[in-house]
């Protein structure tokens, strides 16, 4: 199995937001999260801007 | 049936909130003022359908938001200016070495959530996504604001799913980067 990079594992993640991934796309994610800590919170960040986006406007 | 001149005032303190928000996502000064005029006459037609509803605010960001969707669609079928097809924010590649590794690793934001409960943390995602260009603002609110299908994003913006993803990819790295300095870590 190719080792994803940094790079290729943040655009993954954002697609996984976006479209379904192959099971084969979500086991290289799970591989490279195990080893990298920059990308689990790049990742948790990315779902935090989700609920956040919907959020909008806010409180008054 | 006669709409109340109470009902038509507090319609109007919010039109500033209203424009807003349909700037966010039309980028557009005019079709923004459209959408929000065509909401502020529906919700007065409407104004007994609102009856005992708690919040006029949440109400009535729910009918602008389906005048933005018509906004989008009518925009759609205008022709595209091709130098906005392209643009590109910032830049990925700075964030990242040649060999795709972090320049610098993502801090954590802690328990961010908290944030949703400041006012003042809306207005700091305001500013970051003004500073998106106007496209890749578009399809990202399209996408995580008005919660539509990449599908139907890429029909209404007239470009391919590729294209598309790369454009939603784009914009929450720049808006992660940009929340990073304004917001988290402060």
């Amino acid at each position: 199995m190719k080792l994803l990079s940094c790079k290729e594992t943040t655009r993954l993640v954002s697609q996984g937001l976006d479209r379904e991934l192959a099971f084969g796309e979500r086991v290289a994610l799970r591989v490279h999260f195990a080893i990298c800590l920059g990308c689990r919170r790049a990742s948790r960040q990315m779902e935090f801007l989700r609920r956040a986006v919907r959020e909008l406007p806010g409180r008054p | 049936m006669a709409t109340s001149d109470e009902f038509r005032k507090q319609l109007e303190t919010l039109r500033p909130y209203l424009l807003r928000y349909a700037s966010l996502q039309l980028r557009d000064a005019a079709a923004a003022e459209d959408a929000v005029q065509e909401a502020l006459v529906a919700a007065l037609a409407g104004e007994a359908s609102f009856a005992g509803r708690a919040n006029l605010r949440t109400w009535l960001t729910g009918i602008l938001k389906h005048k933005i969707v018509d906004a989008i669609r009518r925009q759609a079928r205008e022709p595209v200016v091709s130098a906005e097809a392209d643009e590109e924010v910032g830049d990925i590649d700075e964030l990242f070495t040649e060999r795709g590794h972090w320049n610098e690793r993502p801090a954590a934001w802690g328990n961010p959530d908290g944030a949703l409960e400041q006012s003042q943390f809306f207005r700091a995602l305001e500013l970051c996504l003004a500073r998106l260009p106007g496209r890749t603002a578009q399809a990202f609110m399209m996408r995580e604001h008005l919660g539509l299908e990449t599908g139907e994003i890429c029909k209404e913006l007239d470009i391919t799913p590729t294209h598309c993803w790369v454009m939603l990819y784009r914009a929450r790295m720049a808006l992660r980067e940009c929340l990073q300095q304004t917001w988290f870590g402060k």
